[in-house]
């Protein structure tokens, strides 16, 4: 008994140093980051000794989503969601094919992995410069027709001016309640088989219920602004996607490719035996077996689409509206524009998206441990 | 062996006599003199010279040259704010003249007042009197300027509008007018570059638009932004960007004036540090090679930058600092320094001979014309409202809306304290 306090108490220690650091240089700045971002420091007196800051409550946040000039904040909101989602889709898709393509040991598989691995190890500042290039209006893939005798495209990758999905931020209110109508039913829906009343009950009628009185109410609900502001998929925003996907698909290549290595060999032989075909064994036997794999490589890489910057800032520049990014806006407004206290609150939008990718992993992950 | 011992002394007390007066007139200074600037590159050797000289004055000063690199300073105010912030200021920084300095640093109570340094050293009939009020305010004057380049210059390429038939215009509407015959021919009739051009391309129109006074008046608040004359400057901006070329946003300030060079484009509003590409990289010949105009309404104003240094508050090596600015403002330094990079200087006494025939003529300029200030290099405006006003830019450039841009101009005039 004795020992096992002592013994306590030896952890205790040896972890204290790195709990203290832990408390005061992550979670007390953060804290004091929220602080900030509830000030109004920023303006004019900004780089006083003795900065005049005064308690605004939430004013930085409402300025950022409803405010006048908070326009460019709003759009670069927009191309964040679509970073994350091309890039999850496309480097998580990219990769898990090449790993399967490699899983069949091909010839010089070695030789492949390391080139397909190769781009990782490049900085973000080299490929954007790299594939700012390439992507030139008058350069690279532009002209790569050309030498099959055709025209060369005239698509401009990264300058692009023109948009699709196009919305009317005005309704945004209107459009939230409507993609959360849409996941229930759509939870509601994949729940059918398991449950029929359960799921009517619990997630298809309340969501059909949400999205008729959208419909026929919608206009009760408040406009975000005074005037109309569109926001879309920029497609200039295509070549940084393009980029990325490039750089990290090798990465989610290595981690697929070890997980597919994992499984027994006796375990792909029965699924065989069974009649299973190539394409059946992974949809039905490899890939689920990898969801860990996946679990983790969503997380990583939507964190790495919530912080690109240097990406963006070598290939198109930092003010670009049409690509622009929260985190190189929050970078531009407190360092350029000296508002540190709306350089707080960007900062912290972007880090309550990001817990709202990492929370419920953590907490599946507690969960699980607890059941075991 | 006494002997040569003997040899030694003597050789070693002429040494000292000789060496004396040299001794003299250098200065007793020691210590360091930590130099804080965004010169590298293209720039650097402009900036070597001026350190070579101020070595020769004080012997005993050990100076660190701490360079950040990035084009317009982007990173090194982002690192020379964290340090000031930290209590860590470098004994003088870099900074563009004007409201840059002042709007940030000089409103937070950090710069020390240079109006004694300028009295002591007679820089206030040096430099002109325009330029001096733009870098002062009524509380002193707060930076030493040591080059001056000018904002709204129109190139071309002689050679070119001969071919094509069309003259340099002098006003927006003769532009207007040459403009659907170039492009027809398929010539772009005005080349633009990324953001930042933008805004630089804005301030030329604006201050053809709204003449010098009203640009004055906008500046010290008592023209509002949302007030017809800068909603009709809006207007002839989106008018003029139709004609301009439509990738503009993925190429850098070369690439555009690199189109006028090769016959793409006809012309490009550029600082005049496309003089100094034109001449060193493209090796063509100023006044032949290539030519320029006041920007088209723009005659007879001079909108100028500068680069200048100011001395921090708390500034740890306060004497070897106010050496270094001495050395800025001499008349030697100025002219050391501004050949290489390509700039005039800012006083009214330089060598002119020194110069090339571009920048003659801009010196000429410098001295005859009314001076005002720009917007996107740093003089105008403080940083909030420079830093909004290219947001604001990216709304127009999308939407093309005269009136909201001159509100969203008004309400961030409002918080910047305009």
């Amino acid at each position: 008994m004795r020992e096992a306090s002592l013994d306590k108490l030896k952890a205790f220690l040896t972890l204290l140093p790195s709990m203290i650091l832990v408390g005061v240089f992550v979670y007390g700045f953060i804290g004091n980051t929220i602080w900030t971002s509830m000030t109004d420091w920023g303006g004019s007196g900004a780089m006083a000794l003795e900065p005049q800051k005064h308690f605004v409550g939430l004013e930085n946040y409402i300025d950022l989503f409803t405010g006048f000039l908070g326009g460019n904040f709003r759009q670069d909101l927009v191309n964040a969601v679509y970073y994350s989602v091309m890039l999850l889709a496309g480097a998580v898709g990219l990769g898990m094919f090449i790993a399967i393509l490699l899983d069949q040991k091909p010839k010089g598989e070695d030789l492949l992995r390391t080139i397909f691995l190769y781009p990782m190890s490049l900085s973000f500042i080299v490929s954007g410069t790299i594939w700012r290039w390439l992507l030139a209006p008058q350069g690279g893939v532009n002209v790569l027709p050309k030498y099959l005798g055709f025209e060369p495209l005239t698509f401009k990758w990264l300058s692009s001016q023109s948009a699709v999905l196009v919305f009317n931020w005005q309704d945004i209110l209107r459009i939230l309640v409507y993609v959360a109508a849409f996941i229930l039913i759509l939870v509601g829906v994949f729940k059918l088989k398991k449950d029929a009343g359960r799921a009517m009950k619990r997630w298809l009628i309340p969501g059909i219920v949400l999205g008729a009185l959208v419909w026929v109410f919608g206009s009760i609900l408040p406009d975000a602004l005074f005037m109309e502001e569109e926001h879309g998929f920029n497609l200039a925003t295509l070549g940084i996607i393009i980029a990325t996907i490039w750089q990290y698909s090798g990465y989610t290549m290595a981690l697929y490719l070890a997980g597919f290595n994992g499984i027994s060999q006796d375990l792909r032989d029965a699924a065989m035996l069974d009649g299973a075909s190539h394409a059946g064994y992974y949809r039905h036997v490899a890939i689920p077996m990898l969801k860990p794999i996946t679990i983790s490589a969503v997380i990583i890489l939507s964190h790495i689409s919530l912080k690109m910057f240097d990406l963006i800032f070598a290939m198109t520049g930092p003010d670009n509206a049409a690509t622009g990014h929260p985190a190189l806006n929050m970078y531009l407004t407190t360092f350029r524009g000296n508002e540190f206290s709306k350089g707080a609150a960007i900062a912290i939008v972007l880090f309550l998206i990001a817990a709202m990718f990492i929370v419920p992993y953590l907490v599946g992950q507690y969960r699980q441990q607890g059941r075991r | 062996m006494k002997k040569a011992f003997a040899k030694m002394l003597i050789v070693f007390a002429a040494a000292l006599l000789i060496g004396a007066p040299q001794a003299a007139q250098a200065s007793d200074l020691k210590g360091e003199l930590e130099i804080f600037s965004w010169w590298a590159g293209d720039e650097g050797p402009a900036l070597d010279a001026l350190i070579e000289i101020y070595k020769k004055e004080n012997p005993g000063v050990k100076v660190i040259n701490a360079t950040v690199t990035g084009g317009s300073g982007v990173n090194a105010q982002a690192v020379l704010k964290t340090r000031m912030l930290g209590g860590e200021p470098p004994d003088s920084f870099q900074v563009h003249a004007g409201q840059e300095l002042i709007g940030t640093w000089v409103k937070a109570d950090r710069m020390e007042d240079l109006t004694p340094l300028f009295k002591e050293q007679g820089w206030l009939d040096a430099f002109p009197e325009g330029l001096i009020k733009l870098i002062g305010t009524d509380k002193g004057i707060w930076s030493v300027p040591v080059n001056v380049h000018r904002s709204n210059v129109m190139w071309y390429i002689p050679a070119n509008l001969k071919k094509w038939g069309v003259q340099a215009p002098k006003t927006w509407d003769d532009f207007l007018a040459i403009a659907p015959k170039l492009k027809a021919e398929g010539v772009v009739p005005l080349a633009l570059a990324q953001n930042w051009t933008a805004n630089h391309l804005w301030e030329s129109v604006a201050l053809a638009s709204m003449g010098a006074d009203n640009w004055d008046a906008l500046w010290a608040g008592k023209l509002s932004f949302d007030s017809p004359e800068v909603v009709k400057a809006w207007e002839l901006y989106g008018k003029v960007l139709q004609y301009t070329n439509s990738d503009a946003s993925s190429l850098s300030w070369q690439q555009a004036t690199d189109m006028v060079v090769d016959g793409r484009a006809a012309f490009n509003i550029m600082g005049d540090w496309a003089a100094g590409y034109m001449s060193t990289t493209k090796k063509l010949a100023p006044g032949e090679g290539y030519g320029w105009l006041a920007s088209p309404g723009t005659e007879g104003t001079f909108m100028f930058l500068a680069d200048s240094f100011g001395l921090p508050k708390g500034s740890p090596h306060r004497d070897n600092a106010v050496a270094w600015l001495k050395v800025l403002g001499s008349q030697e330094g100025s002219d050391a320094f501004n050949p290489l990079k390509g700039s005039i200087s800012a006083r009214k006494d330089s060598d002119l001979s020194k110069y090339n025939a571009y920048s003659q003529s801009a010196a000429k300029d410098w001295n005859s014309n009314r001076v005002v200030g720009s917007l996107v290099h740093g003089v105008a405006a403080n940083d909030t409202f420079k830093n909004g006003f290219a947001s604001i830019m990216e709304m127009f450039l999308k939407a093309k809306n005269p009136q909201a841009a001159a509100k969203a101009c008004a309400q961030l005039a409002k918080k910047a304290g305009i």
